[in-house]
């Protein structure tokens, strides 16, 4: 039961238990509303949406790299049965805007995508001509009948080589491949390197990864042309953003276009985008007047849906003997691949912001270089250039203990802010809205025995077994974010509408593709309503339907969206409670909501159904004087801060040192993204996040041939964990409530992929150390390790 | 030349005329309208096409519809009105999912789940590793597997027939 009037709906509790125990639907491991229908095979994504008259698109994509584009003929391809139409970049020009990238950086040089090839291409798998056909086997029949003559030109793979004088460079007015250089730097860098004891350097690769949701991409538009009206259904995780980009790539007025997101098969940041195909698809249903569907097959989504990190980071920490840090210094290179797509410029900069990590380090230094190369974009991928900043001050930590000659626990204790501290202000201009790091890494050490674990791993080398144990102390930066501080605004909308029979309809501008906000606000409105559950449906995805939204990204969706879904139920709240009052005659503030009733505190008498006070805002007869009629809310929620949540992960690996396997046998993870409103889909969010860590840890890695080709590019080349890749997860919690928001929400979605990758990475050089292994790049892959112990033994013979 | 096929799909008899090269995925998407098996790679690697065959589990977008002719298939749809309690109720499989918190984006799931009901059906009460090696041919990139694990754990205690006292 909630506080009558209160303006929050629960107040910083100490322990969760004593949040849950005062709610009856918030805090609570429900299970999802989402998923009767997902698991009957009843719900619909992209794919399952079939239209009368449907035409199906396909595209030929580049094999080249790097080429001309001498001519392409599609004469065959157009007399090819079933072939409706057939488009070239050169017959699409000036109809459709290029690819839009959101991103603004100080002299930063322009990389606009075509949504077609024209005259050259620059990545392997970019688009050069497409297809309408009646079917999806006859459009890419036709695909193969199309003649490119291309002219290869030399491909720039390497981002180092790529911004080296005298590279070959990838577009026209471009003096090099330098996309630009941003430089950030807070507080006295030079003294903090000169009154160093010790310098610690580490050149460090985090590697290109690529995002692989398991739906993948897709695009349905229909045209109806005596209404003017466009819809596009696309799996996406920004609807509302996608509709603005839409209406002006194709010039189109944005009240005649609406996009729909039906169900997502998951985005981890590739479908936070705006892709050639969403315009191109829409273009083609205009201009044939029928319905077009594409859906990406699982090689174009390898090479034409953006891929993640690619950085290069030279790291250097200034610390005194003591393990106290100093000083960062840090050099970014960061592969943009051949265009931007709409945040790709960004990504970098997020991992300047959290160089700081969880430490007090009093001056950083920051140079980044974005370096175009004949691949494809890398943009966010879940993490979105905070796991790098995590790797590498992770690392640094380690390597710093073992310089020292220190436990990993001690020196990062020696660095923490502690509680009262909060806020904390980095030198690198953010400012950490709270944390206790030291209860989240005692938990951790705690529940994972850490004393225990360096004896076994005594015991275990003594034993000739090779042991490493890992630890990561993380903070991360979510919840995005004060539109000050993003490219495209920053708050988040919700409508929250109870209809004349009682029953709520949540129409939320953020845009779950898998995260189950359909159960977690019903919870919300639940709760303050004093409904069940089932009685609140929530509606997102539709931009007809729900009001302009941001989307879902940035674990953005409850501490921004959530908020805006809170206050706008807090608003009808206030009105019902002031209809009820009304016809009670009792003070609103009196009133509480629970049970599908509204009650007096001071006189159980006085109470009426929930239904009734709602009946009478519609039927308008017994409002109170100059109340208007209806029930209706909307919240635009900008937040204040982005919120910080941390948290600490302890794991063990074992490496057979016969072939250099390395096996994950034990997992710890203690976060803390504050308050939660269920905890099932907490858990859920972790255990994911910390399976896409692993996977960059010891499996994934996108690689391109000195060609530009991706030879990862199939999931029989690119490793994704499988269930028999992981261990089982221990996970908890600490609590501790964010000030940002009245919830105090921290945000979940990133957590365990940014917590994760740096403790694997620091258990494996830690297995690694009686081989004089100081550092070794992801991923941990059997001949790499192998070779490094072999090279360990030489040395010790 | 088109060619005749014969198939029980979820207890009911079909007959059409295909195109030979065509897909089992896409003649269960298209022809038959069962959009809730779906397609995550067309190279039988992600097993999101996962459909029971004769009652074993198989990758449909790997087959032609041809060569599953004078057979019985299983797709997602058709599971819940063979759970044992019958009635239109869940499978226990699908239960377990549910109740465990087995899926977020859903994509995979009716073919994890299927690939979970031919594993029990050949081993009632799997170990844990033994059901993680039995869905090694199934990815799932959101859940981490974990509470997958759980879910068939859960269906498998309540498929066990219940012993009198």
């Amino acid at each position: 039961m909630l506080p009558g009037g209160g303006a929050t709906v629960w107040r910083a509790p100490a322990q969760e238990d004593s949040m849950a125990a005062a709610t009856r639907y918030l805090g609570k491991p429900m299970k999802r509303k989402e998923d009767p229908r997902l698991i009957q095979g009843l719900s619909h994504y992209v794919d399952d949406i079939v239209l009368p008259n449907l035409l199906h698109a396909a595209i030929l994509h580049s094999p080249y790299a790097h080429a001309r584009i001498r001519s392409v003929d599609t004469l065959k391809a157009q007399s090819a049965p079933g072939v409706v139409l057939v488009l070239t970049g050169a017959d699409i020009r000036g109809a459709i805007g290029p690819v839009p990238c959101a991103a603004v950086i100080p002299d930063m040089k322009a990389a606009p995508r075509p949504v077609l090839a024209r005259d050259r291409v620059r990545f392997v798998g970019e688009g050069v001509a497409v297809v309408v056909a009646s079917g999806s086997y006859a459009a890419r029949d036709a695909l193969d009948l199309i003649e490119v003559d291309y002219e290869p030109l030399t491909p720039v793979v390497d981002p180092e080589k790529a911004i080296a004088n005298g590279a070959t460079v990838l577009h026209e007015g471009h003096k090099d491949n330098v996309a630009y250089r941003w430089e950030l730097e807070g507080g006295d860098v030079k003294a903090a390197f000169k009154n160093a004891d010790k310098i610690v350097k580490q050149r460090m690769i985090n590697q290109r990864l690529i995002p692989v949701a398991m739906e993948p991409r897709g695009v349905v538009a229909d045209y109806k042309p005596g209404e003017r009206q466009l819809t596009v259904w696309s799996s996406t995780q920004i609807p509302h953003l996608l509709r603005t980009q839409i209406a002006a790539m194709l010039a189109t007025p944005e009240h005649s276009v609406r996009v729909i997101t039906p169900e997502v098969g998951g985005g981890f940041g590739s479908k936070l985008n705006v892709y050639p195909e969403e315009a191109l698809v829409a273009y083609l249903a205009m201009k044939l007047g029928k319905p077009v569907k594409w859906i990406e097959s699982r090689r174009e989504n390898f090479q034409t849906t953006i891929h993640g990190r690619d950085q290069i980071n030279d790291v250097e920490v200034a610390v005194k003997r003591d393990g106290t840090i100093l000083g960062l210094r840090l050099g970014i290179i960061a592969d943009l691949g051949a265009y931007y797509q709409l945040l790709t410029p960004l990504i970098p900069t997020l991992t300047a912001l959290m160089s700081s990590g969880c430490y007090k380090i009093p001056a950083i230094r920051i140079e980044i270089i974005g370096a175009l190369t004949n691949k494809m974009a890398t943009d966010a991928y879940r993490g979105a250039g905070r796991p790098e900043a995590t790797y590498f001050i992770e690392r640094a930590l380690d390597l710093v203990a073992a310089e020292l000659k220190k436990d990993p626990v001690e020196v990062r204790r020696k660095n923490f802010p502690k509680p009262n501290e909060f806020p904390y202000a980095t030198p690198t201009g953010v400012i950490y809205d709270s944390a206790n790091y030291d209860k989240s890494l005692d938990l951790a050490l705690k529940i994972s025995d850490y004393k225990k674990l360096r004896l076994d791993q005594a015991k275990a080398r003594k034993e000739g077994r090779v042991v490493g144990i890992g630890l990561s102390t993380y903070v991360e930066i979510c919840a995005m974010g004060p539109s000050s501080a993003m490219p495209a605004g920053g708050w988040e909308s919700a409508t929250v509408r109870i209809e004349p029979t009682g029953m709520v309809n949540i129409m939320t501008g953020s845009s779950p593709h898998g995260q189950g906000q359909e159960t977690s606000f019903a919870q919300l409105g639940a709760e303050i309503l004093g409904l069940e559950p089932n009685d609140v449906n929530v509606v997102h995805g539709d931009t007809a339907i729900v009001p302009y939204g941001i989307g879902t990204f940035g674990s953005r969706a409850t501490a921004v969206g959530g908020t805006a879904v809170y206050k706008s139920l807090m608003k009808l709240r206030e009105k019902v409670a002031a209809i009820a009052g009304h016809i009670l005659a009792e003070d609103p503030s009196n009133l509480v909501f629970d049970k599908m009733r509204i009650t007096s505190k001071a006189d159980a008498k006085k109470s009426l159904a929930f239904g009734e006070a709602v009946g009478a805002a519609y039927v308008a007869k017994t409002l109170p004087p100059n109340m208007e009629p209806g029930l209706e809310a909307t919240t635009f929620f900008e937040p204040s801060n982005f919120t910080f949540p941390f948290g600490a992960h302890v794991c063990v690996v074992e490496i057979d040192p016969e072939t250099g396997d390395v096996r994950l046998t034990k997992y710890v993870a203690v976060d803390d993204c504050g308050n939660v409103l269920n905890p099932l889909l907490v858990e859920g969010q972790v255990q994911g996040g910390i399976a896409q860590a692993v996977g960059q840890a010891l499996l994934e890695e996108a690689v391109y041939d000195e060609q530009g080709q991706l030879i990862t590019g199939e999931l029989m080349d690119y490793a994704l964990p499988r269930a028999g890749d992981l261990p089982w997860l221990e996970t908890a919690r600490t609590v501790t409530p964010s000030p940002v928001n009245p919830m105090g929400v921290k945000g979940v979605g990133e957590a365990g992929t940014i917590g994760a990758t740096p403790a694997l990475a620091n258990a494996v050089a830690d297995a690694l150390e009686p081989f004089g292994v100081r550092h070794v790049d992801m991923p941990f892959k059997r001949e790499r390790i192998w070779q490094l112990m072999q090279k360990g033994n030489r040395r010790a013979k | 030349m088109p060619v005749e096929i014969s198939v029980r799909v979820n207890g009911k008899g079909f007959q059409h005329q295909i195109e030979p090269r065509l897909l089992l995925v896409h003649y269960l998407r298209d022809v038959l309208e069962l959009t809730g098996t779906h397609v995550g790679c067309e190279t039988s690697l992600c097993g999101a096409c996962t459909v029971l065959l004769d009652g074993k589990a198989v990758k449909s977008c790997t087959m032609l519809a041809v060569q599953v002719s004078g057979s019985e298939i299983t797709t997602i749809e058709g599971l819940a009105a063979q759970g044992p309690a019958n009635g239109g109720g869940l499978h226990p499989v699908q239960e377990g999912f549910w109740e465990k918190h087995g899926l977020q984006c859903g994509f995979c799931t009716p073919g994890m789940i299927l690939a979970s009901v031919d594993l029990l059906h050949n081993n009632s009460s799997p170990s844990q590793d033994e059901i993680r090696h039995a869905l090694s041919g199934n990815l799932c990139r959101c859940t981490g597997y974990q509470h997958i694990v759980e879910a068939v754990e859960y269906a498998a205690k309540k498929m066990k027939p219940r012993k009198r006292a």
